[in-house]
C-alpha cells in the first residue's frame, strides 16, 4: 500500500495447539487488510473461518497468535477506548437503566465528569439513537432492536476513533434490521466514523460498506479477495438494487461464499496469489473489468491494485 | 382467578389446621383409668399417672395455647439465671446468629471473589473446602471449647464455620459465572479492576451470592438450637433443653413454634434482599 493506513492487520493467525504434539490447528493465518480513516469495511465468511476472533483481536480483547495490528501506526496491546465494540448479543448490564449503561461507558472515557455534564452527554446519544423516553428502562424491558440502539449508543458515547461490530444485527427481525442498518449508514454519514463489522448478509455488506473483505472457510482460513463497493455512497435500502452494480457486486460475494470459499485453495493453486496483497476487485464495474481476459471466474492476476 | 385461587388456599389451609387441631386433642383426651389395683402408696411414691402405667400426659392444644399467650404477654421477663422469658432467649439466639452470620459472610464473599476470579485459586482451596464443608458444625464444637474457653464465643464460631460454606461456594460460583461479554464491554472501556469488581461483578453475581446466604442463613438457625443445648446457659436451644428436663412439654412445644417462626422470618427478610438485588435478563 502506498500510503499509510489507519488500521492495518498485519499477517495476524489464530491456532489452536491440540492435546498431542502433533501439528496445531490453524483456524486463520497471514490475514493481511487494512482500514483507512472514515472507510466502512465489512467482513463476510462462513461460519468458523475466525471473524469474531479477527474482531476480538482488533478490539484488543484477544490475542494473535502471530501477526500484530497497527492502528496509527502503532501496535495495539490490549482493549483501549478508542476502539468500541457493539456486541452481537447487545452485552448490556442488565441491572443498569439505558441511561446507567451508556453512563458507565461516559464515566469511563471521562472519569473527571460532573454529573449534569455525563448526564446531557448521555442523553445526546439516546436521542440520537431515538430513545428518547425510554431512558429509565430497563434492558429486558426493551425489545430486540432498542436493545441494539443503547449498544450503538454506548458505543458512540465515547467517541471513539473506529467501531467494531460483530454482527450487529443478526439476531433482529427483518424489519428492525433495515431500521437500524438506515440509522447506522446515517450515523456514519454524519461522523465520518471509520467502522470494521462482521456479517453474514450480503445485502447489508453491499449497503453499509466501502469495501468487503472475503474470507475462505476454514481451517486454514484466509482473505481470498476484497471487494470495492463501486456503488455511490449516498444509498438507501429502497431504491439500491437499482442501480447497475448491485447485481453484479452480490452476485459476485453469493458465488463465492456458494462455490469458491471451499475450494480457493484450488483456485490459487497455479499460484499469483500473495496473501500479503489480496486481490482487490470490482465486480461492479461489470464482466470486462471484473473478469479481463479470462472468461468465468476471477483470477488472482486480474486483481487492481490499489 | 388467581385472588379466588388465594382465597380457597386460605380457607383450605385453615381447615387443615383445624383438622390437625382436633386430632391432636382427641388424641390427647384422658383415657378412661383402669387403675384399680394401684398399691396408693406407690402411687404417693412415683405419681399418680406413672404408678397406673402412663407417661406425663401430652398436653392439650388449649393446654399449649394457654402457655404460648402466657408467653406471648410476658416474654421478656428475667426470674433468675434458669428462668427467662422466651423474647430474651429468642434474642440471644438471634444476636448470636446475627454475629456469627455476619462474620462468615465478611469471610466468605471476598475468599468467594478471589476463588472465582482466579482458577488458581479455586484449584488451590478446592480440596479444603470439599473436605472441610461436610463436617457437621457441632463436629466443632469441643475444638471450639478447647480453644476459645468460651461457650458463647463457641457457639458464635459453630455458626460461623455452618454458614460460611454455601455463602462461599455460591459467591465463587457467581463470580466465576458472570457473563464473559460484560467483562469484555468493561475490558473495552478500560475499566480498572476494582471499578470491574464492584460495578459489574458484584451487581451481576449479588443474585447467586445472595441465594447462598439465604440457605447460609436457614442452616444457621437450625444449627443455633442443636449448639445452645450443648454449651447451655442462655438461648432459645438451651430453652428448650431445659423445659425437657422439667418436662414442660407445652413449654417445648411454645419454644419449637417460635423457632420456626423466626426461622421463617429469616428466611422472608433475605428472600426480600435477594429479589432487591436480582435482575431479569
Amino acid at each position: 500500500m502506498s500510503r499509510e493506513a489507519f488500521i492495518s492487520i498485519e499477517g495476524i493467525a489464530r491456532r489452536f495447539h491440540g492435546a498431542t504434539a502433533a501439528e496445531p490447528q490453524v483456524v486463520f493465518e497471514d490475514v493481511h487488510f487494512s482500514l483507512d480513516r472514515g472507510e466502512f469495511v465489512c467482513l463476510i465468511g462462513h461460519s468458523g473461518c475466525g471473524k469474531t476472533t479477527i474482531l476480538n483481536i482488533l478490539a484488543g480483547l484477544d490475542q494473535a497468535d502471530a501477526g500484530a495490528v497497527l492502528v496509527d501506526g502503532r501496535e495495539i496491546s490490549g482493549p483501549s477506548l478508542d476502539r468500541a465494540v457493539i456486541f452481537q448479543s447487545h452485552a448490556l448490564m442488565p441491572w443498569m437503566s439505558v441511561v446507567g449503561n451508556i453512563a458507565f461507558a461516559v464515566k469511563s472515557r471521562w472519569p473527571d465528569w460532573a454529573r449534569d455534564k455525563v448526564a446531557a452527554h448521555c442523553q445526546k446519544y439516546i436521542d440520537l439513537v431515538g430513545l428518547t423516553g425510554a431512558e429509565h428502562k430497563k434492558p429486558a424491558q426493551l425489545s430486540g432492536g432498542m436493545k441494539q440502539r443503547v449498544g450503538i449508543a454506548r458505543a458512540l458515547a465515547i467517541q471513539p476513533k473506529m467501531l467494531l461490530m460483530d454482527e450487529p444485527f443478526s439476531a433482529l427481525d427483518a424489519l428492525t434490521r433495515g431500521v437500524l442498518q438506515d440509522e447506522v449508514l446515517k450515523i456514519c454519514a454524519a461522523t465520518g466514523q471509520t467502522v470494521f463489522m462482521i456479517t453474514h448478509d450480503v445485502d447489508e455488506a453491499i449497503l453499509l460498506a466501502d469495501r468487503i473483505v472475503l474470507m475462505t472457510n476454514g481451517p486454514r482460513a484466509k482473505v481470498a479477495e476484497i471487494v470495492v463497493n463501486t456503488l455511490p455512497r449516498d444509498r438507501s435500502r429502497h431504491d439500491i438494487h437499482k442501480h447497475p452494480h448491485y447485481y453484479r457486486i452480490r452476485n459476485h460475494i453469493v458465488d463465492f461464499l456458494v462455490m469458491r470459499s471451499r475450494r480457493f485453495e484450488e483456485e490459487i493453486a497455479d499460484g499469483g496469489y500473495d496473501p500479503r496483497r489480496p486481490p482487490l476487485v470490482k465486480p461492479g464495474l461489470g464482466e470486462a473489468a471484473a473478469t479481463g481476459t479470462t472468461p468465468g471466474r476471477a483470477k488472482p492476476d486480474l486483481r487492481i491494485h490499489g | 382467578m388467581p385472588s379466588n385461587l388465594k382465597i380457597r388456599a386460605a380457607l383450605l389451609s385453615a381447615l387443615l389446621l383445624v383438622a390437625f387441631l382436633a386430632l391432636w386433642q382427641f388424641a390427647t383426651m384422658p383415657s378412661a383409668g383402669t387403675g384399680a389395683a394401684v398399691d396408693p402408696e406407690y402411687a404417693k411414691l412415683v405419681g399418680a399417672a406413672a404408678a397406673a402405667g402412663q407417661k406425663t400426659p401430652f398436653p392439650a392444644p388449649l393446654e399449649v395455647g394457654a402457655k404460648i399467650w402466657a408467653h406471648i404477654a410476658d416474654p421478656f421477663y428475667v426470674r433468675g439465671t434458669n428462668d427467662q422469658g422466651i423474647g430474651i432467649q429468642l434474642g440471644y439466639s438471634m444476636a448470636r446468629v446475627a454475629v456469627g452470620y455476619l462474620l462468615a459472610a465478611l469471610v466468605a464473599i471476598p475468599i468467594g471473589f478471589l476463588i472465582g476470579m482466579s482458577p488458581l485459586v479455586y484449584r488451590a482451596l478446592d480440596p479444603f473446602i470439599q473436605i472441610l464443608k461436610p463436617i457437621s458444625p457441632l463436629a466443632w464444637m469441643p475444638l471450639a471449647l478447647y480453644t476459645i474457653k468460651d461457650s458463647a464465643l463457641s457457639s458464635i464460631f459453630v455458626i460461623f464455620i455452618c454458614s460460611i460454606w454455601p455463602m462461599l461456594i455460591n459467591t465463587a460460583f457467581g463470580v466465576a459465572s458472570v457473563r464473559r461479554e460484560w467483562l469484555n464491554v468493561a475490558r473495552t472501556l478500560e475499566v480498572g479492576g476494582v471499578r470491574t469488581a464492584l460495578l459489574v461483578i458484584l451487581p451481576a453475581a449479588a443474585p447467586t451470592i445472595m441465594t447462598g446466604m439465604r440457605i447460609s442463613i436457614g442452616i444457621a438457625w437450625l444449627v443455633i438450637v442443636a449448639a445452645e443445648m450443648l454449651v447451655g446457659g442462655t438461648g432459645i436451644g438451651y430453652f428448650v433443653w431445659n423445659e425437657w428436663n422439667n418436662l414442660s412439654i407445652s413449654n417445648i412445644l411454645t419454644a419449637i413454634l417460635a423457632i420456626g417462626l423466626v426461622g421463617m422470618l429469616l428466611d422472608q427478610v433475605l428472600a426480600r434482599l435477594t429479589r432487591f438485588v436480582s435482575y431479569q435478563e
